[in-house]
């Protein structure tokens, strides 16, 4: 097995339901040794999300809980119980980073909150993910992923005009504050390595949205420039073309050639003589009323007979920016991505062996590997607890009082 | 005030927009020296502007957006310092340029390179070929070099040319055909960029594990990242159902994939809306609290989680009813009082006033030679023991040239007027080409 570039950094993980956990399973599965706490009985609530393998609603099947939690080891604890706390504490002396999401009130509740963890383990980086940040007036609100991206993303101007503005797809907006927050967690660990001090890392998935790339942050600086609002605009109404999503004999592709991109239009087409039309060839002819029905009349026969493959291949040939809306099944079979070995098949106890994204990061140099799959609940309490000195028996005697 | 997690460490950016300069953000945000490499020879359309020095009326035409202008002081041989995509990811940078396609300029590129840490690109793979400036060369340079290329698809495989920016990555990567109402075609949906914000975000993590592993082993590294496959890492439902199962994940509009009760519905005002999301049984009976105990929830068609979802289009109907007479924080704060997950749609004048924003010092303000003194969105987490803020504004064109060059690369006075006059080094792009 390859030595991985976090294999020497111990983390504990006691994140539920999504972004805390792609926050962990990127580490895991970049090296790191994640033990994972769950709440005895039921476990992440993660694991009664789908999908579910075969459709059956199962706390081992979720397809879900399976891809979020590769890599990690999985114990139960009961945090609410004097001993499990004593556990904790036993276990945050060990390593370099734990991650949690409650809601911010639980861990200090718990009385394990930060000025009290550093003590036992000075150089823990402790990150808590929550909606709304460790403060603020919305602190103890609840929110999801809908919630998040409304309030913090560019869902006001995602939308047709008359229609209520629209969220992303799935859940990407949590998986993101996964992101940022694995980013965040790094930079106080990188430092913890360096001065022997740790520090308490505070991302609100709120901030994470508002202080992000996607148009969000463009936008709210143009407001503070020009005292303009964007709004939700129908896609169809193009200043410029071709942009933006069309369609075509087997579905829809997405397109950009504008400005100095325009020649790309008549090579894909094979019709040089569009390249020098003056009607097109330039922003301002494009932007000239009239000129965007003329060149629509010539663009739709061609596009509507033709697949999204073929379209994309041309137009990439050509040099347009260009891309098919695939679906799942489109991008699960897609050449490129197997060709660069990017989707991993794991073998995992219940649902068996079964094909899962890959590597985010797709580079031999920091390799990505499943060591295990998600854990079974509680299927690393003999291991992680042995280490604490406990035996099978011991075991037994815990799980009958709700501990473990 | 405390050492900032990455002082100390010098990043050079060759990146157009978006997802690179994103993740050259975040760790210039943390103390990392970032230095912007641009050329006065090249003009990236959409990286400071649509064009290199547009009239006035074009900038006008387009006062909100992303691709829009300060239109404030307005000038258009000052525009490509005042185009807002550039300036949303440009702060805490210092900015240098250099013709890369001359000897001189490889030259004084390579000199940066060693005495930097990481470098960051993120364009086609053709372009760092074509200058002859790919990792393998720039480690001859300096060995412990740490080089990262984010492109669209990587460095190998049949797409490895293809030109796209995150919109289209994002259909092949599937994400547009999962987002979009529900009852109308793919054509309605806007465009977004998706993959810059996941792509470039994991970028920057991607920078840190490979200096983790320096430090500890004095070995830099090459990594080949793309922004397609750190997005598809974000679509896990979609991708396991279909591995799983066989099924084909369609777009839902604004419901919850995971099936609790959910919508963004019509408030009180003129385009105001609010999100709601209903997830337990316990929240149901929050919610209907809130209403004050409405006739109709307590309908047989409402009485569980699995017939409200069947009956999902009524209950919003419903529930639009009651939000319409009320403004959006109004609904959010009803609810929340007992304890039902609910929050406002913001557009860009809320955002500024939102309480709990300016309780956490969000916004910051920022003062940019060309543009004036305005609030600009802040740092998206905290550190207990390295309280932070914004420190530099938007970078502007050149603007660290002399800093740069003479400070950092060590270049004599006279090296630096002749790169001057040889056109290397100035704040615009070259008059007569653009």
């Amino acid at each position: 097995m390859a030595e991985q570039v976090l294999s020497d950094v111990k983390v504990l993980d006691v994140t539920q339901h999504i972004a805390g956990p792609y926050c962990t399973k990127l580490l895991a599965d970049y090296g790191a040794e994640v033990i994972k706490v769950e709440r005895p009985g039921q476990g992440d609530p993660a694991r009664r999300l789908g999908p579910f393998y075969g459709d059956e609603p199962h706390p081992e099947k979720s397809g879900l809980f399976a891809y979020l939690n590769t890599n990690k080891k999985g114990i139960t604890l009961n945090l609410e119980s004097e001993w499990g706390k004593r556990q904790f504490k036993e276990l945050v002396k060990d390593v370099d980073i734990l991650v949690e999401n409650f809601p911010p009130r639980v861990m200090p509740g718990l009385g394990l909150d930060y000025s009290v963890l550093e003590q036992i383990n000075p150089r823990l980086v402790m990150t808590s993910i929550s909606d709304f940040g460790q403060s603020g007036p919305y602190r103890d609100y609840k929110a999801s992923e809908i919630i998040i991206y409304g309030m913090g993303g560019a869902m006001f101007c995602n939308g047709l005009p008359e229609e209520a503005p629209l969220k992303k797809g799935l859940t990407v907006t949590l998986f993101q504050g996964g992101v940022m927050a694995v980013v965040a967690t790094m930079m106080a660990f990188l430092l913890a390595r360096e001065s022997g001090s740790g520090q308490h890392v505070d991302v609100s998935l709120y901030e994470t949205q508002m202080g992000t790339i996607d148009r969000r942050m463009s936008q709210l600086i143009v407001y503070q420039y020009n005292k303009a609002v964007t709004y939700r605009a129908d896609p169809s109404v193009r200043r410029m073309f071709p942009f933006g999503i069309y369609p075509c004999d087997d579905g829809h592709f997405e397109l950009a050639a504008v400005g100095n991109l325009w020649p790309a239009v008549g090579r894909m087409m094979d019709m040089p003589e569009l390249i020098e039309d003056p009607r097109f060839s330039n922003i301002i002819a494009q932007m000239t009323p009239g000129h965007r029905d003329q060149f629509d009349e010539i663009w739709y026969p061609w596009i509507i007979e033709r697949t999204k493959k073929e379209i994309v291949t041309k137009g990439q040939e050509g040099g347009a920016l260009c891309g098919p809306l695939a679906t799942m099944e489109e991008v699960v079979n897609d050449p490129h991505f197997n060709a660069r070995n990017y989707f991993r098949e794991i073998e995992h106890p219940v649902i068996g062996k079964v094909t899962y994204p890959g590597p985010p990061i797709n580079s031999g140099s920091l390799p990505w590997e499943i060591r295990s799959a998600a854990p079974l609940l509680g299927q690393y309490n003999e291991e992680v607890y042995g280490r604490l000195g406990y035996s099978r028996e011991d075991l037994v005697a815990l799980k009958g009082q709700g501990l473990i | 005030m405390a050492k900032l997690p990455l002082e100390g460490v010098r990043v050079v950016e060759v990146c157009p927009i978006w997802a690179g300069p994103f993740a050259c953000m975040l760790l210039a945000d943390w103390g990392a020296e970032v230095i912007r490499v641009e050329s006065r020879y090249h003009f990236p359309v959409y990286t400071r502007g649509v064009l290199a020095r547009p009239p006035i009326q074009l900038a006008e035409q387009t006062p909100s957006g992303y691709a829009a202008y300060c239109l404030e002081g307005y000038d258009p041989q000052k525009a490509l310092n005042q185009f807002v995509l550039f300036n949303a990811h440009a702060r805490n940078k210092l900015g240098m340029t250099v013709d890369l396609r001359r000897p001189e300029g490889k030259d004084i590129f390579k000199r940066l390179v060693k005495v930097s840490d990481i470098v960051i690109e993120s364009q086609s793979p053709r372009v760092m070929e074509e200058l002859e400036l790919t990792y393998d060369v720039l480690k001859e340079v300096n060995p412990s070099l740490i080089m990262v290329s984010l492109p669209a698809f990587g460095q190998t495989g049949p797409y490895k040319y293809y030109r796209a920016l995150g919109a289209h990555q994002e259909g092949f990567v599937g994400h547009t055909y999962l987002r979009g109402y529900a009852d109308r075609d793919l054509t309605n949906n806007v465009t977004l960029y998706q993959t810059d914000e996941t792509g470039g975000a994991t970028c920057a993590f991607a920078a840190l594990m490979a200096l983790h592993k320096r430090r500890r082993t004095g070995e830099g590294m090459y990594v080949d990242m793309s922004q397609s496959e750190a997005t598809i890492s974000i679509l896990a439902q979609a991708v396991m159902d279909y591995t799983m199962n066989g099924r084909v994940t369609e777009r839902m509009g604004n419901r919850d994939y995971h099936g609790a009760i959910q919508g963004c519905y019509r408030c009180w005002g003129r385009d105001d809306w609010v999100c709601i999301t209903i997830n337990s049984e316990e929240e149901w009976d929050g919610f209907v609290r809130a209403l004050g105990e409405p006739q109709w929830a307590a309908d047989d068609k409402f009485s569980d989680h699995v017939l409200r979802l069947k009956n999902h289009d009524e209950l919003d109907r419903h529930i639009e009813a009651w939000t319409r007479q009320h403004e959006k924080y109004e609904v959010m704060h009803l609810l929340q009082a007992e304890g039902v997950p609910a929050g406002p749609v913001l557009d860009e004048r809320d955002a500024y006033t939102d309480p709990h924003m300016r309780e956490r010092g969000f916004f910051q303000e920022l003062t940019h030679a060309d543009c004036g003194t305005h609030l600009y969105p802040g740092l998206p987490w905290r550190m207990s023991k390295t309280p932070n803020e914004v420190k530099r504004p938007p970078v502007r064109f050149g603007e660290h040239n002399e800093y740069v060059y003479k400070q950092v690369i060590g270049v004599s006075d006279e090296e630096y007027q002749f790169l001057e006059k040889e056109g290397h080094i100035g704040t615009h792009y070259i008059p007569e080409m653009f």
